[in-house]
């Protein structure tokens, strides 16, 4: 059962507090870089390489950006974004009680698409791809932005939760339209 | 310690996306059709909380206001946005929120995530594009004027300091998700419907 607003929004607040307070603010899309850069050199090394005066770099500007990040990826970003994998896995374990049939394909996507499974995991493939790649234009996603940049007071947070409310009303209506 | 720190506040971060259904995509989806607000109000009071918290420890000197991170504003703000929004309601997930559903056994947060490993590498190497017609260019604004930040304001002469000004939009947005109703479009739920409003 999931936390009453009342409860979980004050909570997930203090945590975000929590993360200013003690090192920096929450984000997550810029480890999806990350990752991508360490499965690149791990398949092709050369993607990043290191200068005379010991700084990593890349030809490639983007990953250039984050080429100390990928030479050591057991940094505290991508620590932080496995932890809290860890932390969902433990409270999904204590608490939640996914069925089987949900894991597949949640149940507001069965009942208003009639692809199955297999078109549930083909919408979330295409879903990522488009999320990603608009969270790293805009430079940071739902937690970065929208979260950690509203409440920081930042016009960017204000700018990017316009954009993405904008878009993410009329295609949910559009495609969500069956209550489940 | 900064190791420790990452392991204590992420897992944190996980539970609690966890336990207010940010996880779940038919919680996401139901918050997008605008058929039932609830985690839309966790959020706005979410959000609310941490920066009454911020800004209030700021002011009374506790809270390092150099830990803030402001980042740019610039048209990819907006268009990424957009875009984003557009896989968010395909998908139900973001990034944060798909990691830690894919954690909880859900197998397709696991194909959102090799989805967004393809957007963000693609975006990476169309970086130079973006970059070049200058839609990645801005300053990093806050609002008002935060003492003890360099942040550029957006609006320089209001009365009141960008933190007092902080505490009272974290204010308005508890206010916003104390009023914002149940749902936005359609017939109201039945109130004992505990998908609409949830108990615990």
């Amino acid at each position: 059962m999931v936390l009453n607003w009342k409860i979980g929004g004050p909570l997930l607040g203090v945590v975000f507090f929590l993360a200013v307070l003690l090192v920096q603010p929450i984000g997550v899309s810029t480890q999806f870089v990350v990752i991508d850069g360490v499965l690149w050199e791990r398949n092709a090394p050369g993607l990043i390489t290191q200068g005379p005066n010991g700084g990593w770099t890349s030809t490639y500007p983007y990953f250039a950006k984050y080429a100390k990040d990928i030479a050591n990826p057991v940094n505290y970003s991508v620590i932080f974004v496995a932890a809290m994998m860890g932390g969902a896995l433990l409270s999904a374990v204590a608490f939640g009680r996914i069925p089987l049939r949900e894991r597949f394909s949640p149940a507001l996507w069965s009942a208003n698409f009639r692809t199955g499974w297999i078109g549930r995991w083909v919408l979330s493939f295409l879903g990522g791809v488009i999320v990603l790649y608009g969270a790293r234009m805009a430079g940071g996603c739902t937690s970065g932005h929208m979260m950690s940049g509203m409440m920081q007071t930042a016009v960017s947070g204000y700018l990017f939760a316009f954009g993405a409310f904008l878009t993410a009303f009329p295609t949910a209506r559009m495609l969500l339209k069956k209550e489940a | 310690m900064e190791i420790a720190l990452a392991i204590g506040l992420g897992g944190l971060f996980g539970i609690m996306l966890e336990r207010i259904g940010a996880t779940d995509p038919n919680w996401i989806g139901r918050m997008l059709n605008l058929t039932n607000t609830h985690l839309m109000k966790t959020i706005f009071v979410a959000i609310g909380t941490a920066s009454i918290l911020m800004f209030g420890g700021q002011m009374l000197g506790v809270v390092e206001v150099g830990h803030m991170s402001v980042k740019e504003i610039h048209v990819g703000v907006l268009l990424g946005g957009a875009i984003l929004g557009i896989g968010w309601a395909i998908a139900g997930y973001c990034p944060g929120t798909g990691v830690c559903a894919a954690a909880t056994g859900r197998l397709d947060a696991l194909f959102f995530i090799a989805g967004g490993l393809i957007g963000a590498g693609a975006y990476a190497l169309s970086y130079p594009f973006w970059e070049e017609i200058g839609f990645l260019n801005g300053e990093k604004w806050t609002i008002g004027e935060i003492p003890g930040a360099s942040y550029p304001a957006a609006l320089p002469d209001l009365p009141i300091t960008g933190d007092m000004l902080g505490i009272g939009i974290g204010i308005a947005f508890i206010l916003i998700a104390i009023l914002l109703p149940r749902r936005l479009v359609g017939k109201a739920a039945p109130v004992t419907d505990t998908k609409a409003e949830p108990a615990e």
